[in-house]
Formats: structure tokens, sequence, C-alpha cells
């Protein structure tokens, strides 16, 4: 006897994909800006969580030119790749990155 | 808001609808005010127009009209509705008042049923509204200048654009509460009120908040004078480590653990420290009371004020390794997100391989 009920669509499928690509506990997919202070008063700015479909490197160049500041990609085990910046960057980070069409309010600022 | 289904799309602009409704309008100025009104009014003009009169049984207006004080509530109960069909109904009497003049002489007479005096009261209560407003403002903008004392305190000058970022980013903290709400309470603000498109969630809203506060000032001015928070005590401790001496008091008046504050503190601020003997926090890097004072505005918009009411009165509890975080006062429930320190760059020496 042919069961129907096993027929059908598994009702977990796309719950287990919902939940795949959610990446669960997880900061909700928010870009943190964070500053962190160095000695005297220098500053250090990082961008985290930058979506994918950005190029972190064309993006690093970009900020480095408009903001007249050094910088770097750093490879990071758990937030990927991050972008730093020398000096206090954060609000012109966030000003660009609004400009270039990204929702202010996936945009964290984080720091004092 | 489809409450006129039978709106002839040719009248568009409000100039003619205007007219109709004041030369058809059964309680216009040349109502009797000795006869009794009708208990049921027709809402239609003669060529079959729906005009919106406002209450439309008598019940309806001897209640508004005796509610007296209570009216204000109910309007702000009802805000979006009742506001809508008062802005249309005044209309008909500045029109009477200037056209024919016979307005006064029938509010005069007084009749509790008359309608034109309803009315007439109607309009005074509204500008009344609208210098109540303007005097909150004004005491709001008093307060304003009084508050920051903290604020005013920043030394350095590297500081100041971002203490600027924080406040307007953190729109709904303890201090800034409540400026925007009582600017859309005069109908100046809502040009979108006389126009006969369909109005937004977001423009109802606002109105209704607006009045709301409007008519009743003691819903934000307890919550903004219950909840003050003594600005923290930095001191210097060296050249390299900030001492913050109140946070236990800080952390009692908001009902959180004190690691709880410290871990937010660290993580938000990208350095460490520790707690000394006498309940100290002795923070790594140079702070200012003002920048302290952000983060510390920004732990509070995120773990203490309850998203739902706003209230203080909240209490964190931790269950399955989440933080939740409950309501004293509306009895609302949620999670908060795990404090989290995000990427930190090596300064400093690097760590030898």
């Amino acid at each position: 006897m042919n069961v129907q009920n096993f027929n059908t669509v598994d009702p977990f499928a796309d719950e287990g994909q919902q939940l795949g690509d959610e990446d669960v506990g997880s900061q909700q997919n928010y870009i943190h800006i964070r500053i962190q202070q160095r000695n005297g008063r220098k500053t250090l700015t990082t961008l985290q969580g930058l979506p994918k479909e950005y190029d972190s490197r064309k993006l690093l160049k970009a900020f480095k030119k408009e903001f007249a500041c050094n910088g770097t990609l750093v490879e990071d085990e758990e937030a990927g790749k991050v972008i730093q910046l020398q000096g206090d960057q954060r609000l012109k980070i966030q000003n660009f990155l609004t400009e270039e069409g990204i929702p202010k309010n996936t945009i964290k600022l984080h720091g004092f | 808001m489809s409450e006129e289904p039978l709106f002839d799309p040719s009248l568009k602009k409000k100039s003619k609808k205007k007219q109709v409704a004041f030369s058809e309008d059964p309680l216009g100025a040349d109502a009797d005010p000795t006869q009794p009104a009708p208990d049921v009014i027709d809402n239609r003009t003669t060529n079959g127009e729906a005009v919106d009169m406002g209450p439309t049984t008598a019940h309806e207006q001897i209640a508004k009209q005796q509610s007296g004080e209570i009216d204000d509530d109910f309007k702000a109960m009802f805000g979006d509705v009742k506001k809508k069909k008062k802005a249309k109904k005044e209309i008909p009497l500045d029109l009477g008042e200037e056209g024919s003049g016979t307005a006064t002489p029938t509010t005069a007479a007084a009749d509790d049923l008359d309608f034109s005096d309803v009315k007439k009261k109607k309009k005074k209560k509204k500008a009344a509204f609208d210098l109540e407003a303007f005097e909150k403002e004004l005491s709001e903008s008093k307060v304003k200048d009084e508050e920051p004392d903290i604020d005013e305190a920043g030394g350095e000058p590297d500081g100041h654009h971002l203490d600027d970022v924080n406040e307007e980013d953190l729109g709904e903290d303890v201090f800034a509460q409540s400026h925007e709400a009582p600017a859309g309470v005069d109908s100046q603000n809502e040009p979108w009120l006389s126009s006969d498109r369909d109005y937004t969630y977001q423009e109802l809203l606002q109105r209704f908040y607006a009045q709301l506060h409007a008519s009743n000032p003691a819903l934000f001015s307890s919550s903004t004078k219950r909840y003050t928070i003594a600005p923290p005590q930095i001191m210097r401790e060296g050249n390299k480590k900030t001492i913050f001496a109140n946070i236990p008091d800080i952390c009692k008046r908001m009902h959180r653990q004190p690691e709880h504050v410290i871990q937010f503190m660290f993580a938000e601020m990208g350095t460490t420290g520790s707690v000394d003997g006498s309940g100290r926090l002795v923070i790594k890097g140079r702070f200012q009371q003002k920048q302290i004072e952000n983060v510390l505005r920004r732990y509070i918009v995120e773990y203490v004020t309850c998203k739902t009411c706003k209230s203080f009165d909240t209490l964190l509890t931790k269950e399955n390794r989440i933080f939740f975080m409950s309501c004293m006062s509306c009895g609302s429930r949620r999670s908060v997100s795990a404090i989290k320190s995000g990427f930190q760059a090596q300064v400093g020496k690097r760590i030898k391989k």
C-alpha cells in the first residue's frame, strides 16, 4: 500500500534552509563600525560584517582615498574580513555607506 | 480611510466640498436653536453625497458636550478618526461666521442641543490645544537647556563631533526622548489634513501621539522626571587608566548587575579593565565623562528601556544562556541580544610567535 502522506513535501525542508542561511547567533547581519584607542590620542576604526556582495578591497581603496587615511584588510576567524582604518573614521564611514545606498538601520555605530 | 464611500471624484478640492457642506448643512448657521436637534442626522447632502458631520446622533452630541475635560482624552484616544471629522466640521462654521454673521446670535441663545454651539466650543478647545502644545514646547526647550549639565563638561576638543552623533543616533534615550512629540500638535504642521488622499499610518500615528501627549502632559513628564541617573564620575588614574567611580550606584538605579553593565561597556568601548576593591571600575584607556555617558545611554536604550512602553522599570533575567528583559509596568517580556565584543584589532606590541 502506498502511503500518500509520505510522498508529500518534507515540511521541514525549507525550515532547515532558513535556519541555515540565517546564520543563527550571529549579530543579525549588522555592519559594525567600532573604534579602538591606541596610544596617545590615536585611534583605529574597524568595519566588520560587510555584506558579501561588496568587494571589501575596493571599498578599502575608496575609503583610503576618500578619508585620506591609511588602512588595511584583516582576516579574522570569527568576523571574517575586517577593514581597519587609521584614525576615527566612524562618522565618515557611516555617511559614505549610506550615500552608497546601504540602509542606515543595518549599520551599527559603536564606541564612545 | 474610506469614510465617504459615495465620494464624487470630480469634487477634488476641499473648497468645493466646503461649500456643499455649508449650503446643505442642516445644522449650519441658520439652524434654529430653539428646535431640538433631530435624533439622527442624515449625513447626505441633497445630491446624495456623503458629508461627514461628526457625531451623528443627538446622544453623541450631548455626551460630547457634557464630557468636558474627558473630551480631550476621548479625542486623543480616537484621535485619528475624530480628528478628521472635526477638521471637516470646522469649515462650515468658519464660513458661517464670515459669510452670514448669523452664527454668533444663535450661539448666544445657548440651547443645550444647539449644534453650532458645540462647534464653537470645539473650535475654542482646539485653539487652547495649540496654546498648550506651545507651552509644552517652551517648557521642554527649557528642560533641554537645563539638562545637559553633564554634556557641557566635555573638555578635550577631539570628542565633540562624536558626541553629537551619538546623541542623534540614540534618538530615544533618556534625555532626548520627547522632544519631537509635541511638534505635530497643531494642525498647521499637518498639511495632509486638508488633502483628500488617504492618510498614511505614519502620519496618523504621529498625530495620535502628539495629541495624546498634548492632552496628557503627565504622560511623559512623569517618565522623564522619574528616571534620572547620576552623571558618571570619572577620574583619571595615572596616564592611561580611567576610573568610573559611581558605577555601583548607577547599576542600582538601573536594576542591573554591574557585571552586565561592565561587560557591555568594555565591548562597546573596545577596551578592558577591572573592578577595584571599593567597587569602582578601572578602565584601560582615556575616556571623558561625556563619552562614558554616551555608552551608558546606549546601554539604557538597549537593555533598560522597555521597547513596548518605554518604561525604565524593567528587570533582566537570564534563562538558558539568553537574557530576557521583563517590564514591570506593562508586563512585556522580550529577549535582548547578548553582549558580543566584535573584532579587536591588534594594537601595541605584537604577539611573538
